[in-house]
């Protein structure tokens, strides 16, 4: 068998993949991460705990109405996408003119409360959330078994990502709503109601996190701190990227779900730092990140 | 005033200081539960431990006794740093007389090595490592529940007396998973076995696919679970998922609680085996205190690690009424002197180093099918007695052993 630095090359292919599963997680929620702050210029530090919500909201609906994990994956987003609607219009709007940092402690605080009521309610143990009867099983791929539903999920969030990306990027809608963030009094002047535009927007962006913790329920179990373990490397993600890049961030959560993936095989010891260090080398040498415009 | 009258008094103050210092500190006997409250421990120690340190106040009835007990809990976050600076704080500022459970054992380490320099009393519960009770053995330490030799002693000879003889072991990367990683290793390579590979994970990882098709292309007979609580439980779920117990590999799970397996569900738990101290459901007291805790504890039964800290508040807290002093040295000397006797682990005694003796349990979960009512989760496969289930006292290099 042939081998590239000591590991088998099959070993090697089937820890790319794993590494490209894990990349549509970071993808997906960067993502929503990316559109906020592009949009709306709020550091939304509760998309952790609203990833995780939506992972309880599909858990509430199968265990309490019998309400399948396809229906979750609409639903869910809509509950907490409604949510997060509610608290931008009743919290956020109040700290648009203000500096970042307000938006930023809101948010933190926010996600703390969240998560610390989910924790008290229900344990850090995680509750089971199983896998739906069509995607149970594996497929034999040569190099190794892949469980159909993580292929799933990479196929979902990679549509689910370039659909975002079409939308903001190459429709009129897109248009008008990077519009309206260069200039909301002239947009608004065209008869366009901002506000709203803004709130839905917000909401679009919960819910996206809403569908990624809808769609990690089944691999991670639904747990209250789950958002927490993972809004960290998020972060880092849409810094590497550069804020507010829509494309950028999707290309660096894959990519960096690669980088990870391989440094798990490489130096395990390492595999939870090394995106901290190429965020800290990318900022020394690109601090706009890779895909951000100077401005 | 005179001089000479002036020093007789300083005097006789000086003399009831030091008789006060001989009884209990400030008349109240305050115990800390030193625990992980918010991360991926806190359902197998956290408000639990709180909890079972209430209900062993409550049923030593201190009050009847004339005694004052305080409990009071922090979090220690799974930060040695964190712990060590709380427990600085509760002894030299909060007359905290003893600290209980302390899981994570980077954290345990540091707590034990804190108890020592200040003359106070530690009664471990929640971590593992053997070195509490070895190297790092203290005559202000006891280590109640488990730690990883008799962990790797029961899991680990069970498995490979039934085939299970080549491994893989999957580590948690700080000091308990590295203890649990050597001593299992011990006991597999002298029963004949060996060992194919490892590797190590950090504390806290959520995926652990990649790990798992390493140690699948090991082709080891048996992955072993040198790790606890949040990790165990999602490294068993996703080897279940990547097929990998299908292809013919088993899972040894060293450290499962209760809680786990209830997290897990019996589905993906089912025919686990491994090492414990303690079953809510194994005789009417264990089942009384079970009902009671759950009531208190938002329906979460009991860990081992539960019952450590009841059963260890307890016989600390006969020990100073015994002595009438809540003096940390000499409290744990008393313990260690006076033979144990509890519900929840009957019989026992405490050892020169520190070891607490009590039998252990090789369980398997039950299959779902075989579960009658809520909790209902192990059978008992074997019981190891007390003298086996431990390390021998000679073996661990404590420097307390003559």
């Amino acid at each position: 068998m042939t081998e590239i630095f000591g590991v088998p090359t099959q070993a090697l292919f089937g820890q790319l993949l794993i590494g490209l599963i894990n990349g549509s997680f970071y993808a997906l929620l960067s993502l929503g991460l990316a559109v906020i702050f592009g949009l709306l210029n709020i550091i939304n530090f509760t998309h952790g705990a609203q990833y995780m919500l939506g992972a309880f909201c599909a858990y509430f609906l199968l265990n309490k109405l019998g309400v399948g994990y396809w229906w979750s994956l609409l639903l869910a987003p809509l509950v907490v996408g409604a949510f997060g609607m509610l608290i931008e219009r009743t919290m956020l709007k109040h700290l648009y003119k203000l500096d970042h940092l307000y938006g930023l402690l809101l948010t933190f605080g926010l996600a703390l409360v969240i998560q610390g009521l989910f924790r008290h309610q229900f344990g850090s143990s995680g509750l089971p959330y199983p896998i739906p009867q069509e995607l149970t099983g594996s497929r034999n791929l040569g190099f190794m078994f892949l469980p159909n539903y993580r292929a799933w999920v990479i196929v979902a969030s990679l549509a689910m990502c370039l659909a975002t990306w079409f939308v903001i990027e190459k429709t009129r809608l897109g248009a008008y709503l990077r519009a309206a963030t260069e200039n909301p009094a002239l947009v608004q002047a065209f008869g366009i109601n901002v506000p709203r535009m803004i709130m839905l927007t917000y909401g679009f962006g919960v819910a996206l996190a809403a569908f990624a913790g809808v769609m990690a329920a089944p691999i991670y179990q639904v747990n209250p701190l789950m958002g927490a373990d993972m809004i960290i490397v998020v972060f880092a993600v849409v810094v590497i990227g550069g804020m507010g890049s829509i494309m950028g961030s999707i290309v660096t959560g894959f990519v960096l779900g690669l980088v990870e993936g391989l440094t798990k095989v490489f130096y395990p010891e390492a595999s939870n730092t090394v995106i901290f260090i190429i965020m800290a080398i990318v900022l020394m040498i690109k601090p706009a990140g890779l895909f951000g415009l100077q401005k | 005033m005179s001089l000479k009258l002036e020093l007789c008094m300083g005097a006789v103050a000086a003399l009831f200081a030091g008789a006060a210092g001989a009884q209990i500190s400030g008349n109240l006997v305050k115990i800390g539960v030193l625990n992980d409250q918010s991360s991926l421990y806190a359902d197998l120690t956290g408000q639990g431990s709180v909890v079972a340190a209430r209900m062993a106040v409550e049923d030593f009835a201190a009050d009847k006794k004339g005694m004052k007990v305080e409990i009071v809990f922090a979090d220690h976050q799974n930060k040695a740093d964190v712990g060590s600076s709380v427990a600085r704080k509760w002894y030299d500022a909060e007359n905290v007389d003893l600290i209980v459970d302390v899981p994570n054992s980077a954290v345990a380490l540091a707590v034990n090595q804190i108890t020592r320099d200040k003359a106070k009393a530690f009664i471990v519960s929640g971590a593992a490592t053997s070195d509490l009770t070895g190297k790092a053995c203290s005559p202000n330490t006891i280590h109640w529940t488990y730690d990883t030799w008799m962990l790797a002693n029961g899991t680990g000879n069970a498995i490979v007396k039934t085939g299970g003889n080549s491994w893989f072991f999957l580590t948690a990367d700080y000091a308990f998973g590295h203890a649990l990683e050597r001593d299992t290793e011990q006991v597999v390579l002298k029963s004949g076995g060996k060992v194919l590979g490892k590797v190590r994970h950090p504390l806290n990882t959520q995926d652990f696919s990649s790990f798992l098709l390493q140690a699948q292309s090991s082709k080891a007979k048996i992955i072993g679970l040198a790790n606890a609580g949040g990790d165990t439980t999602n490294s068993i779920k996703q080897a279940a998922e990547f097929g990998i117990v299908k292809a013919g590999q088993n899972l040894a799970g060293l450290l499962v609680f209760l809680t786990d397996v209830h997290g897990l569900g019996l589905n993906n738990a089912q025919g686990l085996i491994f090492t414990e101290t303690f079953y809510w459901d194994l005789n009417d007291s264990t089942r009384a205190f079970g009902k009671r805790f759950a009531q208190a504890n938002r329906g979460i039964h009991p860990t081992m690690i539960h019952a450590g800290v009841y059963a260890g508040v307890l016989h600390y807290l006969k020990a100073v009424e015994a002595l009438k002093s809540d003096d940390g040295t000499k409290v744990i000397a008393k313990m260690k002197d006076t033979p144990t006797d509890d519900p929840l682990f009957g019989k026992g005694r405490i050892r020169a180093d520190g070891r607490k003796l009590h039998d252990a349990y090789l369980v398997e979960v039950k299959k779902p099918a075989e579960s009658k009512y809520p909790w209902d989760y192990y059978k008992i496969r074997a019981t190891i007695p007390a003298n086996e289930a431990f390390r021998p006292e000679k073996d661990g290099g404590c420097s307390l052993v003559k």
